[in-house]
């Protein structure tokens, strides 16, 4: 007999039938080869396993026997075990119970049913978040008719953790984007000795585009995402079913405490955001056409008008507004698996990423329209 | 068959300054369904975290299958994992799989056995357990709390292990499932020729199929032995963990 450390199938071709005989250890580690043996092997008359000279066998090896036992009699060839033990005749048993019959899997639609569904499924998602939109807005007016269920501790909290520790990030991005701007410029103006412009060209588009929008993809990228993952693991431990329960309103003390906070905190960080774009844009104007600080701040004050920096931080409210009502509905969207908090999250920070830049086309168009 | 399959002499464990186990002792034989059994924060579940490498003791050694956790290299720990199943009280199915798919995934990783017998060693194991033949294209979200324990049960089983650990396996289920479970377990046990190790609360489970147990209770291993051997000692704890005379039920 051949070692028993792996598992072995040996077919001996009879006249009148099939011999498989089976031998060595039919374990999971061992199967694969005699797998592929029955795989290639084309009987065309009867079968018979002669199981008599294995000497371990698992459920993988019971399954191996059965899955070949089964497609031998689909081919109307007759397929008989010899040399069962109780034991593997017990295991078959424990395996094989019921009539096993394989399912098949579930049928996937064509592209044209997805396509419709998807559709589908966005159209109500509109929905849903008017839905949501509207019952906020509801909360909102009652709770400012009762200011004492306002949260302020939480607004104050918040406040804290989307703009004060989001200043160093903000600082970088808006330095960086000074540095890149003025240094597109300079040498371009440079070409018609129109050096000096250079003044004009950061400080209107630093204050008026540049500052708010890198300052809203920042904040929906840290605390959009944020937003969604803390009401996304909240409604996973059931936390906010809990809050219902005690009829805290999740609206009050979840989303209008954030909202507030990032309404309150976007207008400063674009302030912020424009002190620092501007420094940028200086050091590279010293840097490349030595063009002094106070020569640039001199500039600055005749070549910069109030209302391009009034226009860059009035949107500040209107793009925190949309980032933290879309992240913290796309958090109450999340369901009870784990894979829902980073699919949300993804989708919070995607949609109101292009929602600042709709929003930022619109006052574009709105305010050039009106001559501003 | 008397064989020890797991051995835990002088088990030290603490967090911090709160010591867990002090010098816990406790032996497993083979083909037994064993149970860790005591109050909340007794430290069962750690102990049962410690033999299945998720954490280290503090002090003492403990011996699976002959090997020693703490002497064991990483390719004889990868060794051992295969040869055990482990069912955690929540299931831990990966959410981002279905069932056939968190099943599957074992003999993908493990052996290269052909596709369409991973197929059928999957939809063994999911009957094995008692689920319907389409919970294997369910996803671990659709499932109810039962299904979930049977699911976890059958990607315990899939490498056919010699050992099997299970982590509060009836708590959640209805007296009916849990029963079910319990005979469930018993079958593999003198089937697939089990050692199972379990931590239970349920006193209906420890009645009916555990063979031996260990109850912790003040940081040590108050007794060990069948429940009729335990139920021979005095001792507060197990008075009112058996709920025995002023705790309850008569015995």
């Amino acid at each position: 007999m051949q070692s028993s450390s792996t598992a072995h199938l040996e077919i001996i071709n009879e006249h009148s039938h099939t011999l498989l005989q089976c031998s060595g250890m039919w374990t999971l580690p061992y199967l694969s080869t005699v797998a592929y043996q029955l795989e290639t092997l084309n009987p065309e008359s009867s079968v018979i396993w002669d199981v008599s000279h294995i000497s371990e066998i698992d459920s993988a090896g019971i399954a191996l026997w059965q899955l070949y036992h089964r497609a031998f009699e689909h081919k109307g060839l007759e397929s008989k075990l010899i040399g069962a033990n109780p034991d593997h005749d017990k295991l078959y048993r424990l395996l094989y119970s019921h009539t096993y019959e394989p399912e098949q899997p579930p049928k996937t639609h064509s592209w044209l049913y997805v396509l419709g569904h998807e559709t589908h499924q966005n159209i109500l998602g509109i929905g849903t978040f008017l839905a949501f939109l509207g019952e906020a807005f509801v909360l909102l007016v009652y709770t400012l008719l009762h200011p004492t269920q306002i949260r302020y501790r939480s607004i104050v909290a918040h406040i804290f953790a989307t703009g004060a520790t989001a200043l160093p990030i903000i600082a970088l991005s808006a330095f960086l984007i000074g540095v890149v701007v003025a240094y597109q410029s300079i040498v371009q103006l440079q070409k018609f000795g129109a050096d000096i412009f250079i003044v004009d060209m950061i400080g209107i588009s630093l204050t008026r585009e540049l500052a708010p929008l890198i300052t809203a993809i920042v904040v929906a990228g840290r605390s959009g995402s944020a937003f969604t993952a803390q009401i996304g693991a909240m409604k996973m431990t059931q936390e906010i079913d809990a809050m219902k329960t005690m009829g805290f309103d999740p609206f009050t003390f979840l989303v209008w405490p954030r909202v507030i906070a990032l309404m309150i905190v976007m207008p400063l960080l674009i302030f912020f955001a424009d002190i620092i774009g501007i420094f940028g844009g200086m050091v590279i104007a010293q840097a490349q056409s030595h063009l002094s600080f106070s020569e640039f701040v001199h500039r600055l004050q005749g070549a910069l008008p109030i209302k391009h920096y009034i226009i860059g931080v009035v949107k500040g409210p209107f793009f925190a507004f949309l980032i933290a009502i879309v992240s913290t509905y796309r958090g109450f969207q999340v369901s009870m698996n784990t894979e829902s908090i980073g699919y949300y999250t993804t989708k919070s920070v995607v949609n109101s990423i292009f929602l600042v830049i709709a929003c930022d086309a619109i006052f574009s168009v709105l305010l050039t329209e009106l001559k501003l | 068959m008397n064989s020890i399959i797991i051995e835990a002499r002088d088990i030290v464990t603490a967090f911090g300054d709160m010591l867990i186990h002090d010098h816990i002792n406790c032996s497993i034989r083979k083909n037994e369904i064993y149970a860790l059994l005591g109050g909340s924060g007794s430290g069962k579940s750690t102990l049962l975290r410690e033999m299945i490498l998720l954490q280290h003791p503090k002090s003492g050694t403990l011996k699976v299958l002959g090997i020693d956790l703490n002497t064991i290299t990483p390719l004889e720990a990868q060794n051992l994992r295969r040869q055990w199943g482990v069912l955690f009280q929540s299931g831990a199915l990966y959410s981002s799989l279905t069932v056939g798919e968190n099943i599957a995934m074992l003999y993908h990783e493990y052996t290269d056995l052909p596709p369409k017998l991973i197929n059928e060693l999957v939809g063994i194991k999911i009957d094995l357990v008692g689920l319907p033949p389409h919970a294997r294209f369910l996803y671990p979200s659709e499932l109810s709390g039962g299904m979930v324990k049977r699911a976890a049960l059958a990607r315990a089983l899939a490498l056919d292990p010699k050992l099997l650990f299970l982590d509060e396996p009836t708590s959640g289920l209805d007296p009916l499932s849990s029963r079910q479970f319990d005979t469930l377990i018993a079958q593999l046990r003198d089937l697939l020729g089990l050692t199972v190790v379990m931590v239970t609360h349920d006193l209906d489970t420890i009645h009916h199929i555990i063979d031996r147990f260990a109850l912790l209770g003040e940081k040590k291993v108050i007794a060990e032995g069948t429940l009729n051997e335990v139920l021979q000692y005095n001792h507060p704890i197990i008075d009112y963990f058996f709920q025995r005379g002023s705790y309850g039920i008569k015995d």
